[in-house]
């Protein structure tokens, strides 16, 4: 399957990939009422990691061993064996944190306005997620690896 | 065909099943169950009993079709009396016999019932299944609001996390160890939940155990209340059964199959008897950071040690790498982690690094440069980097003065590591690499 990839070396921080995330998970997508905060419910899936002189932007890796279904509790997370895809279900989640602490890359994060939580969906919908889509500057890379 | 017959129909059993169907599409599986229910997540009972969620699709564990899509019997509500390791086959309590090639014991655990007048009751209820969570609500329904839950783990708080989302219920909570969570969480986290407890209105008695358990004084059929060991009166409607779960191991005891607390497996989840497995909380596996055999008796370690089971019962050799510890905990609008050894014995010597700061805690604990247990509060969304450290057993010694950074993430690994975890064009060796195409602005340090 392709994934998309970090790129350090090209990734200076400037967060566009996290804010186009958020947009293009927002209801209204519309980036006026995201910043007024009138469609707070979305957040961004993809994260921009930095320490010293390293920075990368990294979200859910859709494991082909995927640690985080395979602690689940609930059957929320689970794994498209067609598309490879790591799916969420927010209905079953019961936000008990598991799959956090069972996620390597800590790419799973609590969404404090539905108690559940959130984790890259890689677009559906789209040929190319949004945030590579966004990334002015090359460091994220749609590839089969 | 290979006959597949594996009883329990939890964590464990599902994933035996789905592994067995994933390896061998033609042999017949069955499951087992003394549950009424299709696979059901067991944590959520707690959302049930407050109300939030019904049982239904929301809280199954699996898809509504999954069992006829995987072309697995379930047979529900049918109980196992007896294992013949012999004969192969497996006696139901109604006399009927299953035959099995490979048989995987999922039984997981039974809620332990500290011996004390006034058991029996009306009102007292253990806390780890739906038909539990069912009596609970069913106790509670009819105007009763005053609960005694005894045993201040994570069953325990799930309890009273549910009671109080429930609302309009008093709680009290009894705990025999001097702190609640003792054996989830180190000292410092459990004082922070205490501190919570008692500002939700929840009154906690720690160091403290229930002797007698108290008929009502118009009826002598119900709970009216707890007698503590220090002679206080606790007067309750209901009383929360949240001691313990001891391994469910009869059905193996009685076979002959090696058990110690609970069944002894080796690295295929192979019990001592041929073509017999076990996994979950029923099973002692080796303890990857403790070096012995230990019950972990957790949601993850279930499954995945059922997928393991699974393999081998199919014939595709598959180790178990041993499990530790890992718990979640989201009670009481709070956010903790805690894995492996978090609370060594002093006397071992290992370096331990705490950290507090006002909504947050850390700490760690390090063996031979070695990241062996932690505990974390608050912020917790690092702490899957943390645990896969721990999972591999990294040395972490170029970069063990950073773990304990607040802002400890993937970036703070080392470079060859990080690329080993995360792969892709953009670790691919220096010679490999592409030149820069078009301009790129120069990296700027936070």
């Amino acid at each position: 399957m392709k994934r998309i990839y970090p790129i350090e070396d090209f990734c200076i921080a400037c967060r566009h990939c996290e804010l186009m995330c958020q947009l293009e998970h927002s209801p209204s997508r519309d980036l006026i009422q995201l910043f007024k905060g009138t469609s707070s419910s979305s957040l961004k899936r993809i994260f921009v990691l930095q320490k010293g002189p390293v920075s990368l932007a990294l979200n859910c890796r859709h494991c082909d061993e995927p640690l985080c279904a395979y602690a689940c509790v609930a059957g929320a997370l689970t794994k498209d064996p067609a598309t490879g895809i790591v799916n969420f279900n927010q209905d079953k989640c019961i936000g008990c944190w598991t799959c956090i602490v069972a996620c390597p890359y800590g790419v799973i994060v609590r969404n404090p306005g539905t108690g559940r939580i959130t984790k890259c969906d890689l677009c559906p919908g789209r040929d190319v997620p949004a945030c590579v889509e966004a990334c002015p500057n090359g460091a994220l890379a749609l590839a089969e690896a | 065909m290979t006959r597949y017959v594996i009883v329990g129909n939890s964590a464990g059993g599902i994933g035996a099943a789905e592994t067995i169907r994933a390896t061998d599409p033609d042999g017949h599986v069955t499951i087992l169950s003394d549950e009424s229910y299709p696979a059901y997540s067991r944590p959520a009972i707690s959302e049930f009993l407050a109300g939030e969620r019904t049982f239904g699709e929301r809280m199954l564990f699996r898809d509504a079709d999954f069992y006829k899509r995987l072309r697995i019997e379930c047979m529900l509500g049918t109980r196992v009396a007896r294992v013949h390791t012999k004969e192969r086959a497996v006696e139901l309590s109604d006399g009927r016999r299953v035959p099995y090639d490979r048989l995987l014991l999922a039984t997981g655990g039974t809620p332990i019932i500290p011996r004390m007048e006034g058991l029996t009751l009306r009102g007292v209820h253990p806390f780890t299944t739906m038909d539990h969570a069912k009596s609970f609500h069913e106790a509670l329904s009819s105007g009763k609001n005053r609960v005694v839950v005894i045993g201040a783990g994570l069953i325990g708080c799930s309890l009273v996390n549910g009671l109080l989302h429930r609302g309009g219920i008093q709680i009290t909570l009894v705990e025999l160890k001097d702190r609640v969570l003792s054996t989830m969480v180190d000292t410092h986290a459990s004082s922070l939940v205490e501190k919570r407890l008692s500002k939700m209105g929840v009154s906690v008695r720690t160091g403290r155990s229930a002797t007698r358990i108290l008929p009502r004084p118009d009826d002598a059929t119900s709970v009216g209340g707890v007698m503590l060991d220090n002679g206080e009166l606790v007067s309750c409607d209901v009383v929360g059964m949240a001691v313990g779960v001891t391994p469910r191991a009869e059905l193996a005891r009685e076979a002959d199959i090696r058990c110690n607390r609970g069944i002894l497996v080796d690295a295929h989840m192979e019990t001592s008897a041929r073509g017999v497995f076990a996994c979950g909380d029923v099973a002692e596996a080796q303890d990857f950071i403790y070096g012995v055999p230990r019950v972990t008796a957790i949601w993850p370690t279930a499954y995945m040690g059922g997928r393991v089971a699974g393999a081998n019962m199919a014939g595709a050799t598959t180790r178990y790498d041993g499990c530790t510890a890992m718990n979640a905990f989201s009670y009481f609008d709070m956010a903790l982690i805690s894995a492996g050894m978090f609370d060594p014995d002093p006397a071992l010597g290992y370096p331990v690094v705490a950290r507090e700061k006002p909504d947050a805690y850390k700490k760690l604990v390090i063996r031979d440069h070695k990241l062996i247990g932690f505990v974390m509060a608050g912020e917790i969304e690092q702490s899957g980097v943390l645990f896969n450290l721990l999972r591999e057993q990294t040395d972490v010694r170029s970069f063990e003065g950073r773990l304990a950074d607040w802002d400890f993430s993937m970036a703070s690994l080392p470079r060859d590591l990080r690329g080993a975890w995360i792969g892709g064009p953009g670790y691919a060796a220096p010679t490999e690499k592409q030149p820069v195409a078009g301009p790129v602005a120069e990296k700027v340090s936070p």
